[in-house]
């Protein structure tokens, strides 16, 4: 089982894959929000100055990733915000959590790209051989 | 691409045949080498789009095509409601209609030279771009619903530009049937500061001089000489758009299995065009398209200003906006029968061509300039719909280079500081917020336009016009 959570992005030629993993799912879909950080910005990069509520809903395990990641894309982009920290649980099938974060500052964060939204392309949610969870999907950019 | 399923028709046509579930065959424009170097991905995408109730004709891959969403990127597809035809919120994709506007400034490249650097700068002042930029507009629930039925006419009534810019865009500016009540208040709010915005990624405006000139009568009745300078804008519905198809996207996957039409791909999404989905999701599209028709209005009038300053007497004339991401009823043949269809255009560009009743007095003899836009810092295209293109593929072309990198590749591969010194040393200046969104997009991500564009012509879908060489780009 693995004990270390981590992120990291996988190959799509035009747009870009996040991937999550974690000890558990809600930690794998905690990953997965950093490694859309990631597109736009280093994520270390963000100070923690502000928390928004992100709730989102979806019928299976797929469907509530996409739902957190599209919940979290839009906060983004009304906010104007960077998110650097998340923290999740997820009941049933609801995702309540909480992003860190603070205004984009185009002169220091230098964000690469703006996210127009998560999508079903290379969309899973599931455990490992080893018991880790990877949650991912590739966002258009 | 793995080509032997494919059947040769010439050199710039490859027939899939019908095969397993799909309902007509698929079709791929391209030479040898772009078939070749395109992903596998394609293959399949275009196949299973042939699998789509109510399709008709073929399912169609541009010379540009790529790995897309359901849909390639570069996919045509004309669906018949009479059929059970459908629409497809993937087919259309998450930047509602994206395009390209082209301007005429009047000006030449001994004329902008000097000045190249204030140029630059004022463009770049005036053109929010980037991610966090925001537009000069706070819309209010009316305004915004006023925007989303009537467009870029809505944007030249509250003073962005002048009537006759309005001729100069499909649909003159506006499409009719769009629905406000059909998007969602999500969509409205990511709107409501980015009226005038470029966004990011791959969208920027452009001053680009007339390098060739390959038929001089239609680049006569375009406006394009050699040397003449113009301004071109690539973007798209911004946040309206990409809240638009991820609502729909998400109700299609659901409409889809309650009206039995099995996905192979969830980004298929579809429904029924005659369905309250279908219907309710065109109305929405509708809106999104008045949306990026508005926004390159404003910009446009944001660059008139810009250049004003620079060029006190410079007269700067729409020469013609395309849209790339967009699902239009049109009146095509097929088995010679004249049907309206819904014809998805996912990264493609309508093409009409000469003598078609869509087109302005003007431009009706030559047919529609087609923008082909390349990628930083190499050449663009102006083409015209060929008279040819109307029975090759539902009167479309292609839209771009398309990457052959990734984004991650590109960043290890180059640095956004060397890239822009390197484009300055070829007299290329580029203005960006980001160096890591410029090494992104480094021009050695994208596959060659000029042979995209090659292609096209000699698949018969567009003919050359002119190729335009980059002076200042400004990236979002």
């Amino acid at each position: 089982m693995s004990t270390v959570a981590w992120w990291e992005h996988f190959h799509h030629v035009a747009d870009v894959g996040v991937r999550g993993i974690g000890a558990t799912c809600a930690e794998a879909f905690v990953q997965a929000a950093l490694a859309l950080t990631a597109v736009v910005a280093d994520p270390a990069a963000v100070r923690l100055e502000q928390a928004v509520a992100i709730e989102a809903e979806g019928e299976d395990e797929q469907a509530l990733l996409l739902a957190w990641l599209d919940a979290i894309i839009y906060e983004m982009a009304v906010r104007h915000m960077l998110f650097g920290h998340f923290d999740l649980e997820i009941r049933g099938n609801r995702a309540i959590g909480r992003a860190w974060g603070e205004k984009v500052d185009a002169a220091r964060h230098e964000p690469a790209v703006e996210i127009k939204a998560a999508t079903y392309a290379e969309l899973g949610v599931g455990q490992r051989p080893d018991g880790a969870w990877v949650a991912q999907c590739v966002v258009d950019v | 691409m793995d080509t032997s399923r494919l059947e040769k028709i010439s050199d710039y046509s490859w027939r899939l045949p019908r095969a397993g579930r799909m309902r007509v065959p698929g079709v791929i424009y391209a030479d040898e080498a772009l078939l070749e170097a395109m992903d596998d991905k394609v293959l399949e995408q275009v196949r299973n789009v042939a699998a789509l109730p109510g399709i008709v004709g073929a399912s169609y891959a541009m010379p540009d095509a790529h790995w897309g969403y359901g849909f390639p990127i570069g996919g045509v597809a004309a669906f018949d409601a009479a059929r059970g035809g459908v629409v497809s919120a993937g087919g259309v994709g998450f930047d509602i209609s994206c395009g390209v506007r082209t301007l005429l400034t009047g000006l030449t490249r001994a004329d902008v030279e000097p000045l190249k650097s204030e140029l630059a700068g004022a463009l770049c002042r005036a053109i929010p771009a980037g991610l966090g930029s925001t537009g000069p507009l706070r819309l209010c629930d009316d305004e915004m619903d006023d925007m989303l039925r009537r467009g870029a006419r809505w944007a030249v009534d509250a003073g962005f530009g002048i009537r006759a810019d309005l001729e100069r865009i499909e649909e003159q500016g506006c499409i009719a049937g769009a629905d406000p009540a059909t998007v969602s208040e999500h969509a409205k709010r990511r709107q409501r500061d980015e009226v005038g915005t470029l966004g990011s990624g791959n969208h920027y405006a452009e001053v680009q001089e007339v390098a060739e000139v390959y038929d001089a009568e239609a680049a006569a009745a375009f406006g394009l000489a050699p040397g003449a300078v113009v301004l071109s804008i690539h973007c798209g519905s911004r946040g309206l758009g990409h809240q638009i198809g991820t609502d729909y996207l998400k109700r299609m996957v659901g409409a889809a299995s309650q009206y039995g039409i099995d996905l192979p791909d969830r980004e298929l999404a579809c429904a029924p065009i005659e369905s309250a989905v279908g219907q309710d999701y065109l109305g929405a599209m509708r809106a999104g398209i008045n949306c990026a028709l508005a926004n390159r209005q404003v910009i446009t009038h944001l660059a008139r200003q810009a250049i004003a300053d620079v060029f006190p007497d410079a007269e700067l004339r729409l020469l013609y906006d395309v849209s790339h991401n967009t699902c239009k009823v049109e009146e095509h043949a097929v088995d010679g029968r004249r049907l309206a269809l819904h014809v998805h255009r996912k990264g493609a560009t309508r093409a009409l061509g000469p003598g078609h009743p869509a087109l302005p007095p003007a431009l009706r003899a030559v047919g529609q300039p087609v923008l082909i836009g390349g990628s930083m810092g190499t050449a663009s295209y102006i083409l015209a719909g060929s008279a040819t293109s109307e029975g090759a593929s539902f009167a479309s072309a292609c839209h771009g280079a398309g990457r052959t990198m990734s984004r991650t590749q590109a960043t290890k591969k180059w640095q956004g500081r060397e890239v822009v010194r390197a484009l300055e040393s070829e007299g290329i200046l580029i203005r960006s917020p980001s160096m890591r969104g410029v090494a992104e997009e480094a021009p050695g991500a994208y596959k060659d336009v000029s042979a995209v564009v090659a292609a096209s012509e000699r698949a018969g879908l567009a003919r050359r016009v002119a190729r335009l060489r980059p002076l200042v780009c400004i990236k979002g």
